[in-house]
C-alpha cells in the first residue's frame, strides 16, 4: 500500500471507512511529514496536538458509524480563515497575536464533515501577491525543482503555502481563496489542481476580507475528485454573508463522470497573449485535443475585453483592500505602536504592521476612491469589469466551458519578478477575468515546461456550473495523466 | 405668510435654513448586526463581532430596520426608492471599528417628500425633504475615564439612524424649531424613533446662511452638535446674527462646520482638520442593493397610523377647535389621545380648555410630561361628568383638580372627602340668603331703590357662607325673588 501521505482524499476515505488504517495513523503519518518539512516554511501554524485529538474523535465516530463525508481527514488551512482559538495571521505583522474567538463558515463546515486541521498555512500578506514572497512569515519554498537546479522556487501565491503543503504531500487537501488567481495560479505552479467556485458559491464570514466583491474560498487538492469532495463540504448558504448565494449544493462528485460527448468549449482568442512561452501555447493545443478526443467539440471564441481585466482588477482590488484595511488600526486587536495621538498610533501601527506591497494597493486603492478621481477609475473600472462579465455571458451562448493555460509561465525563483510589482502582476493575466465576472474555474496540471516544472490548465464556466468545470477539468486529468511529483519533498 | 425678515444695520436680511436630522431607529437590534441597542448600558456590553469590526466579520441587513425607515418614508409622503444602495464612509477615527460607516449616498431608500408647519398665527407653512437615508451610527470616545488615556464605548457603534435631510425652506429659528417638532411627533407616532434628544437618539445639524430678501443664496454654515429645540433655535439666531455682523462689517462668511457651544451660547468654527475629509464614497461590496417589494410597501403604507396633519384637521372638523388648539393637541399624541378620551361625548370646547389650559398648567408646574400625568383622561373625564351631572361647580371643579393633581385620586372622591358636593336644597339655600339679608339690610335697602349692581354682592356673600358649594343658578333665582321684596 502507499503511503498514507500519497493517498487522494477519495482514497483515504475508502480506506478510513474500511478501517485499513485510523484516522489517528494517518493524521499522525501528516503531521510527521509537516514537522519533517518545516524548511518549506509552507505552514504558519502548525496545530499537531489539535490533529491528533481531532482524528481521535474521528475514530471514535468512524467506529460508531457515523463518519462525516470528510472524516479524519487531514486538511491544512490557509491563514486567511478566521480558526476559533488558533491564531490567524492573513500572512500580515499586523495581525500579531490575534487568535479569532469565532470559527469561518467554511472551516466549520469542513469540521461538521469530520475534516481535521493540521495548520495553518502560508500566503501572501492579505493574499496580496502571486508568489508568496510578500507574506510576513517569509516566503515558501516549493516542493519542486527546475531539473538541474538547486535555486529555490515561488509556489505561486497568494495560496502558496496550501499549494506547497498538497504538492509536498504535507496534508491531503488545503482551502484557498482566490481573489485574481490565487487558488489556480499556485495549482498550476505546484502541479495540483485548484477549484475557484462561483462568487457566493462559499461564505466568506469569517475569512479576512482582501477584495469583497473577489474573494472566494475553494479547495486545493491533488485530483478533480478531491477538489469536488472538499467543495461539496465547503460550499452552502450562509445568512450571515449577504453575497452568498441560497441554492442547494448539489453532488459535484457525481459529476466527475459526466461524458465529454456535446460538451461545446470555448477557446478565447484574446488569451493568446503577446510574449507567451511556446511550450504554454503547445500545452494548451493538447489541451484542446484532449478535450476533442473525449467527444467535446471545441471553437474559438472572443472575449473582447480582456485586455482591459487587469488594468480593472488593479483598480477595483486596491479599492476594496484600502477601505477594508482600514479596520487594522492599533486600537481593537493585532499590532499596537504608540505614536503621537491617535493619528501617530495608526501611522506607526500600520507603517509597521503593513508589508510593501500592502501599503502600496492601500495606497493604490485610496488613489482610485478618492474626489476627484474616483469616476475616472473606480467608477470606469466598474464598467469595465460589467463589459467583463458581458462578454463571458455572450460566449457562454456558444460554448459551456472555456478552455485557456492557467498562469503565462511557469514557477519562478525566489527573488526573481521582485523588482517590477507589474511584472508579477502579470502572473494573472488568465485568472483574474474570471474573478471580475464571478465565474468558476479549475486548474488542473496537465504537463511539465522544458525544465520539469508543472504546467496547468484552466477550464472557466457559468456561474454556479461547477459541474461542468469538474467534468470538464475531470476529463482534461484523465487524458493529461499527470503523475509527476516534486522532488524536493521530504520521505 | 412672509418669510420673516432680520433687520441689520444697512437694512433687512433674510435666513435660509436646512436641517440634517440624525434619528436613531427604534429597534432593538443595531443595523447590520444582531447586538442589542438599550440605552445607558454598561460600555461595551452591547459589541458583536460585526460591530467591532473583527476581520472577516460581514454585515447583514436588519430587516426591522429597512421597515422602520419606508415607514417613517412614508410619514412624509415621500417616495420610496423600491432599490437602494449602502455605500462606506471611509475616514479614520477611534469609535469607527472598520474604518468606514456604512451609508447611503447616491441612491437612498427614501426621496423628496414634505412636512408641514403649523406656524403660530395658525398659518402652516410646506417644508421640503430632500431625502431620508439608513447608517450607522459611530461609538463613543471618552477622554475622561483615565488621564492620558482615551476609551471607547461601542454600544452605539453599528445602531440604525435615519439621516432626514430637509430642504433650505426654513426661514426663521422658530420655523426651525417647529419643523423639528413636527418631526418628532411623527417620528412617534409611527414609532420609528423614540425622538429623546437628551439620550441623543434625535441630533440635528443646521445648514444657516443669510441674504437679502429675494436675493442669491449665501455662504452657508454648518452647526453641529445641537442636542435641544431651545439649543437649535439659540444656535441659529446667534449664527445668524454672527454672519448679518460679519458681512456687515465688510467680511465674508467662510463655508465651514461650526459647533454650537450651549454653555457660552455660541457658535465656533471647528478646526480645519476635523472636517478635512476626504470620504471615498463606493458601493459596499458587503452588500447586495436593497431592492424593495412593491406590496410590501404598499402593506406598510395601509398601516400608517393617523398622522398630525390628519388628526388637526379632524379635530377642527369633529371638535370645532380652532387651529391653534387643535395643532397643539396633536403635537403630542398622548395629548391628542388623551384629549379625544376627555371630548367623547362631553363639550369639546371644554375639554380641549381643561387639557390645554388646567392639565399642561399643572404638568408644566410639576415638569411632567403627559404619559406620566398624574390624572389620567378618565379621571379627567370623572371630574367634567360631575360638572355636567351638577354635583360640583366650574368654580370648585378647579379646587377639585388641584386636589387630583395632588393625590392622583378620583374626583368623585376628593368631592366626598372634602365635602364639596353642591348644595341644591332650596330649604337651605334660602336660609343662608335671609341670614345675609337680615345682615346686610342696608344694603338691601340700596338694592331696592336701584342699584341693581349690588346683585353680584349678595352672590358673593351667599355663597362664600355656604362654602362656594351653592347652586349658582338656584342661588340666582331665589335671592333675585327675595331682592325684589
Amino acid at each position: 500500500m502507499a503511503a498514507l501521505t500519497d493517498l487522494t482524499i477519495s482514497e483515504a476515505r475508502a480506506g478510513l471507512r474500511a478501517r485499513s488504517f485510523s484516522a489517528r495513523e494517518l493524521a499522525d503519518a501528516h503531521v510527521g511529514a509537516m514537522e519533517r518539512a518545516r524548511e518549506l516554511n509552507a505552514f504558519i501554524t502548525e496545530t499537531a496536538d489539535a490533529a491528533r485529538a481531532g482524528a481521535g474523535a474521528s475514530d471514535a465516530r468512524l467506529a460508531r458509524g457515523e463518519a462525516g463525508p470528510l472524516e479524519g481527514i487531514p486538511l491544512a488551512i490557509k491563514d486567511l480563515f478566521c480558526t476559533k482559538g488558533v491564531t490567524t495571521t492573513a500572512g500580515s505583522h499586523i495581525l500579531h497575536g490575534f487568535a479569532s474567538p469565532y470559527e469561518s463558515t467554511v472551516t466549520a463546515n469542513l469540521w461538521r464533515a469530520g475534516a481535521v486541521m493540521l495548520g495553518k498555512t502560508n500566503l501572501d500578506e492579505f493574499a496580496m501577491g502571486s508568489s508568496n514572497m510578500t507574506s510576513y512569515h517569509g516566503p515558501v519554498v516549493s516542493p519542486w525543482r527546475r531539473k538541474g537546479s538547486n535555486a529555490r522556487l515561488v509556489p505561486g501565491g497568494s495560496s502558496g503555502g496550501s499549494a506547497a503543503a498538497v504538492a509536498a504531500r504535507l496534508c491531503l487537501g488545503a482551502t484557498g481563496t482566490d481573489t485574481g488567481g490565487s487558488i489556480r495560479q499556485p495549482a498550476a505552479f505546484s502541479g495540483i489542481v485548484g477549484l475557484k467556485p462561483t462568487y457566493g458559491r462559499c461564505s466568506r464570514l469569517g475569512i479576512v476580507a482582501f477584495a469583497s466583491s473577489l474573494d472566494q474560498a475553494g479547495p486545493l487538492a491533488r485530483s478533480v475528485r478531491d477538489c469536488a469532495i472538499l467543495l461539496g463540504a465547503m460550499a452552502g448558504h450562509d445568512p450571515l454573508d449577504s453575497t452568498s448565494v441560497d441554492r442547494p449544493v448539489p453532488d459535484y462528485e457525481a459529476a466527475l463522470v459526466r461524458p465529454l460527448k456535446g460538451l461545446r468549449v470555448g477557446v478565447p482568442k484574446e488569451y493568446r497573449v503577446d510574449g507567451m512561452p511556446a511550450e504554454i501555447d503547445a500545452l494548451w493545443r493538447q489541451g484542446v485535443a484532449w478535450l476533442t478526443d473525449q467527444g467535446a467539440t471545441v471553437r474559438e471564441v472572443s472575449l473582447p475585453h480582456t485586455r482591459h481585466a487587469l488594468p480593472t482588477y488593479y483598480i477595483v482590488a486596491p479599492a476594496e483592500a484600502s477601505s477594508n484595511l482600514a479596520r487594522y488600526d492599533g486600537v481593537r486587536y493585532g499590532l499596537r505602536v504608540a505614536g503621537d495621538g491617535v493619528d501617530g498610533l495608526y501611522e506607526a501601527t500600520r507603517a509597521a504592521g503593513f508589508g510593501a506591497e500592502v501599503q502600496r494597493r492601500v495606497l493604490i486603492g485610496t488613489y482610485v476612491l478618492s474626489a476627484g478621481y474616483y469616476d475616472a477609475y473606480y467608477l470606469r473600472a466598474q464598467r469595465v469589469r460589467t463589459l467583463i462579465a458581458r462578454d463571458f455571458a455572450r460566449a457562454y451562448e456558444q460554448v459551456d466551458v472555456l478552455l485557456t493555460p492557467t498562469a503565462p509561465s511557469a514557477a519562478f525563483a525566489i527573488g526573481e519578478k521582485m523588482d517590477d510589482p507589474v511584472a508579477m502582476y502579470l502572473n494573472d493575466v488568465f485568472t483574474v477575468p474570471a474573478s471580475l465576472a464571478g465565474l468558476p474555474a479549475i486548474s488542473v496540471p496537465a504537463g511539465l515546461s522544458a525544465d520539469g516544472l508543472p504546467l496547468g490548465l484552466q477550464i472557466i464556466g457559468r456561474a454556479f456550473d461547477e459541474e461542468t468545470v469538474i467534468a470538464a477539468g475531470a476529463a482534461l486529468e484523465r487524458a493529461a495523466g499527470f503523475s509527476h511529483r516534486p522532488d524536493g519533498i521530504a520521505p | 405668510m412672509t418669510a420673516p425678515l432680520v433687520e441689520g444695520a444697512t437694512g433687512p436680511w433674510e435666513v435660509v435654513i436646512g436641517l440634517e436630522v440624525h434619528a436613531q431607529v427604534v429597534s432593538n437590534a443595531k443595523l447590520f448586526s444582531g447586538a442589542a441597542t438599550a440605552f445607558g448600558a454598561e460600555p461595551n456590553s452591547q459589541v458583536s463581532f460585526v460591530d467591532a469590526a473583527m476581520p472577516g466579520m460581514l454585515p447583514v441587513i436588519n430587516r426591522h430596520c429597512v421597515e422602520q425607515a419606508v415607514k417613517t418614508g412614508l410619514a412624509l409622503e415621500a417616495r420610496i426608492n423600491l432599490v437602494s444602495v449602502f455605500d462606506r464612509k471611509n475616514y479614520f477615527y477611534p469609535d469607527l471599528p472598520a474604518g468606514y460607516q456604512i451609508s447611503q449616498y447616491k441612491n437612498p431608500i427614501v426621496g423628496t417628500g414634505t412636512i408641514r408647519l403649523d406656524m403660530k398665527d395658525g398659518s402652516t407653512r410646506t417644508i421640503g425633504i430632500t431625502r431620508l437615508h439608513l447608517e450607522q451610527d459611530a461609538g463613543k470616545s471618552l477622554h475622561d475615564v483615565a488621564p492620558g488615556a482615551s476609551h471607547v464605548d461601542l454600544n452605539r457603534a453599528g445602531v440604525a439612524l435615519m439621516e432626514i435631510v430637509s430642504e433650505p425652506d426654513l426661514r426663521s429659528a422658530e420655523e426651525a424649531g417647529a419643523y423639528l417638532k413636527k418631526l418628532r411627533a411623527i417620528l412617534r407616532y409611527i414609532g420609528t424613533c423614540d425622538g429623546n434628544m437628551e439620550e441623543g437618539s434625535l441630533r440635528c445639524d443646521a445648514n444657516v446662511s443669510v441674504r437679502r430678501p429675494g436675493g442669491a443664496l449665501g455662504t452657508r454654515c454648518e452647526i453641529k452638535n445641537v442636542n435641544s429645540i431651545r439649543f437649535l433655535q439659540r444656535a441659529i439666531e446667534y449664527e445668524t446674527q454672527r454672519q448679518i455682523e460679519l458681512i456687515e462689517g465688510g467680511g465674508t462668511v467662510v463655508q465651514e462646520t461650526r459647533l454650537y457651544d450651549a454653555n457660552k451660547g455660541e457658535t465656533r468654527a471647528m478646526r480645519s482638520k476635523e472636517e478635512a475629509h476626504d470620504y471615498r464614497y463606493f458601493p459596499d461590496p458587503d452588500l447586495m442593493p436593497l431592492r424593495l417589494d412593491p406590496a410590501w410597501v404598499a402593506r406598510l403604507k395601509a398601516g400608517v397610523p393617523e398622522l398630525p396633519d390628519a388628526k388637526k384637521d379632524r379635530f377642527m372638523a369633529a371638535y370645532g377647535l380652532s387651529a391653534y388648539d387643535a395643532g397643539v393637541l396633536v403635537g403630542d399624541q398622548v395629548a391628542a389621545d388623551y384629549f379625544e378620551t376627555v371630548a367623547k361625548g362631553r363639550d369639546a370646547k371644554l375639554a380641549a380648555n381643561w387639557v390645554m389650559v388646567e392639565l399642561f398648567g399643572a404638568l408644566n408646574r410639576l415638569g411632567k410630561e403627559i404619559d406620566a400625568s398624574p390624572v389620567s383622561a378618565v379621571q379627567l373625564c370623572g371630574l367634567l361628568d360631575l360638572m355636567a351631572d351638577g354635583t360640583i361647580s366650574g368654580r370648585l371643579a378647579k379646587d377639585v383638580f388641584a386636589a387630583m393633581v395632588e393625590t392622583g385620586k378620583d374626583a368623585a372622591i376628593v368631592v366626598e372627602e372634602k365635602g364639596l358636593r353642591q348644595v341644591t336644597d332650596t330649604g337651605a339655600i334660602e336660609a343662608a340668603i335671609d341670614a345675609i339679608m337680615a345682615r346686610e339690610a342696608a344694603k338691601v335697602a340700596e338694592y331696592r331703590a336701584g342699584k341693581d349692581k349690588l346683585f353680584g354682592f349678595f352672590v358673593g356673600q351667599v355663597m362664600r357662607a355656604m362654602g362656594g358649594k351653592a347652586n349658582p343658578a338656584q342661588l340666582n333665582d331665589l335671592l333675585k325673588h327675595k331682592l325684589a321684596g
